[in-house]
């Protein structure tokens, strides 16, 4: 059985994937049986990595890392609804599918930001990293035609708070629970591990 | 889309009237280990030809191409399971393909297996839908149906798709249940009565005489959403045969006119933006003008309350079948209860209530077969299979089995179909001492919703006795 420190990682060198390590594990299948001994199945053990690209969102994920959440607007002035900013961060207007403009609205959240709607759960699906009960959040922004899910690690949510946006500088994991959300008026020793307000 | 184009909103017209002339399904499990998928698919086929008489050999004759519903190859391990199946169905070489669009997978097969038929490309066509659920654990499952999420944005947020619900049903509860108990409690009902109808069905998988009290005693699984207020993971298939005027009527007396029609929206609720609502038949502009005012926050449509893709369907779908009002010119519907929230949301997107009003459908007990305050029949008997909560939801056969349940009505062999004893014997399930027929008499015409996601594909499908055809206006 191959090493599990081995696991794989890839670069993009002259537009190509450079993959180094492993990229599967191979173990042996085991047989299914009934009460009575009977063979009804088998296993099918795997252990593999997906490579998944990010393309023209990456500055999103790249950003959040460094304090600084990104949206999108249109530009285009023969567009049915020019000036309008998606969070999520989309690549290319909805409607006249042009490429967007990034603009930087962390200052816009930190003034602006409510929950519009929440859940709390103590259930998840396997593969799951957040720490239990998880706070869904849906925040709306001033000037903002979308309402964001994300998560609220400190406190209770309620329709209608304003919620601060806090980023995880420190060891960043470079997907959107890099970006997670607190009650206005909470301090930073309250925040978890590794986030940060800027 | 915020906005629409006069094209956009034509009205899907047929070459051709389509007639669904049979179908079938399986028994529907959390787990069924003692069979293969083909062997479920074979047990709904071979239900289908013997529903109309005829052996399953001498259907297949009469189908020209095959439609198959399969939504998530994650579960079966197995890409291209449509192949296999179309296969060991015998079916080759006819054209076939595979049709996926998440919770809406059944409705979506027969949206295709209804177009190729009003097309004339086929004259007699195969719609089978299937699901395996049980080749993982519950928790690896929640993670594979999490990931009809968007990956990136929503999945790694819990894996878990119950909570992109409960964030609306918060909402809903909040803007249009106005944080009532009685409103989380009609919600209660819902489960108890789908859960209660299941006990009839041989099939389902779900059966529960339940309370109100327990479905509010049942496990948070994502707040305010409890273990009783959310659908099954289930196995099993279910197939329908679609034709022609002619082909119908030479396979069987009794075909019912069928129409289909889809809608979408945001795979995100996040990326909803704010429009106005499109109307249906039985609405006029001035219904929403104060909507706002009414229920404080309700304003922002679809938000995270309306499913404008159910809307989008229904819009089409009752014009194309000259449906004015669902609530008067249907006799009983099946909608994608896949929560107790979302199955309120449901009926005000397809009309049966105006929009901020959905429970007064379910307090009015119009949605019972038996009406709980009056003691006669409900005026628009809803999920009488027992839906998603009951029954069952093998994601592939879903739409499929919640159209042939709307038939059998029509039809009226319901109590056929459900009461025979052999059937709950062959499924192992003993059947209850309180067994009642849940037949609608006189069923002439109904609805069967099929959706997916939070809202990203929704199927209408509309079956009409042809004694029974509406005026078409639109």
């Amino acid at each position: 059985m191959a090493d599990l420190k081995d696991r794989g990682t890839v670069k993009v060198v002259n537009g190509q994937y450079k993959f180094k390590g492993n990229f599967h594990y191979i173990y042996p299948n085991s047989p299914i049986r009934g009460e009575a001994g009977e063979l009804m199945g088998v296993t099918n053990p795997r252990d593999l990595t997906h490579v998944h690209m990010y393309g023209g969102e990456a500055p999103f994920f790249e950003s959040l890392s460094k304090g600084k959440l990104l949206g999108t607007r249109c530009d285009n002035p023969k567009c049915e609804h020019t000036g309008m900013v998606h969070v999520p961060f989309k690549i290319h207007c909805p409607d006249c599918l042009k490429r967007n403009t990034i603009v930087d609205i962390t200052e816009k959240a930190k003034k602006s930001a409510i929950v519009h709607t929440f859940m709390v759960t103590e259930r998840t699906g396997a593969f799951n990293t957040l720490k239990k009960p998880i706070r869904f959040i849906n925040i709306e922004f001033e000037g903002v035609s979308t309402i964001l899910m994300s998560y609220l690690p400190v406190g209770e949510p309620k329709i209608g708070m304003q919620v601060l946006p806090i980023f995880q500088t420190k060891n960043p994991t470079f997907t959107i629970l890099d970006l997670a959300w607190v009650p206005v008026g909470t301090d930073k020793s309250e925040l978890p591990e590794g986030f940060t307000f800027s | 889309m915020i906005t629409f184009s006069e094209r956009q909103l034509k009205i899907p017209k047929m070459s051709k009237p389509v007639y669904l002339v049979t179908g079938g399904m399986s028994k529907f499990g959390r787990a069924i280990p003692e069979k293969r998928t083909e062997e479920l698919v074979i047990d709904a086929f071979t239900e289908a030809a013997e529903f109309i008489g005829k052996t399953p050999a001498e259907l297949k004759k009469f189908i020209h191409s095959c439609y198959y519903g399969h939504f998530a190859d994650h579960f079966g391990d197995q890409l291209l399971g449509e192949s296999v199946i179309h296969d060991r169905l015998g079916l080759d070489p006819l054209g076939n393909i595979g049709i996926k669009t998440g919770g809406a997978t059944g409705g979506s097969t027969i949206w295709e297996a209804f177009k190729a038929v009003a097309s004339g490309y086929s004259d007699c066509v195969l719609a089978m839908g299937w699901e395996r659920m049980d080749e993982v654990p519950t928790d690896e499952g929640n993670n594979y149906i999490s990931c009809a999420a968007d990956k990136d944005w929503e999945t790694p947020l819990g894996h878990i798709y119950t909570g992109y619900y409960a964030v609306m049903a918060q909402k809903y509860w909040q803007v249009f249940g106005k944080s009532e108990a009685s409103f989380r409690e009609t919600m209660a009902k819902i489960a108890v009565k789908n859960r209660g109808y299941a006990r009839m069905n041989p099939h389902a998988h779900g059966p529960m005489d339940i309370t109100v009290k327990d479905v509010l005693n049942s496990p948070i699984v994502a707040y305010p959403l409890r273990a009783l207020d959310c659908c099954l993971m289930s196995v099993g298939a279910a197939g329908v045969i679609l034709a022609d005027e002619k082909t119908a009527y030479e396979l069987t007396d009794t075909p019912l006119l069928l129409y289909t029609s889809a809608g979408s929206h945001t795979l995100r609720v996040a990326d909803r933006r704010n429009m106005e609502i499109p109307l249906l038949p039985n609405e006029s502009p001035d219904l929403y003008k104060d909507l706002g005012k009414r229920f404080p926050g309700g304003d922002r449509y679809p938000g995270f309350t309306g499913f404008l893709a159910a809307r989008m369907a229904a819009y089409y779908a009752y014009r194309m079948a000259g449906v004015n009002d669902p609530n008067e010119d249907f006799d009983l519907v099946e909608l994608h209860d896949a929560f107790t929230i979302s199955d309120i949301q449901s009926y005000e997107d397809l009309g049966i209530r105006p929009y901020g009003e959905g429970r007064t459908y379910v307090e009015s007990g119009d949605c019972y077969h038996t009406n709980p305050h009056t003691g006669k029949p409900g005026k628009l008997p809803s999920n009488l299979s027992g839906g998603l909560l009951g029954c069952m939801h093998a994601v592939g056969a879903t739409g499929i089995m919640q159209t042939i349940e709307i038939a059998q009505h029509i039809w009226g062999r319901w109590a056929e179909m459900h009461g025979d004893q052999k059937k709950w014997d062959a499924f192992g399930r003993e059947k209850p001492k309180d067994w009642t027929d849940l037949q609608v008499k006189g069923a002439k015409r109904g609805l069967a919703i099929s959706h997916a996601g939070v809202g990203s594909h929704v199927t209408a499908t509309i079956l009409v006795h042809p004694d029974h055809q509406l005026e078409r206006r639109f």
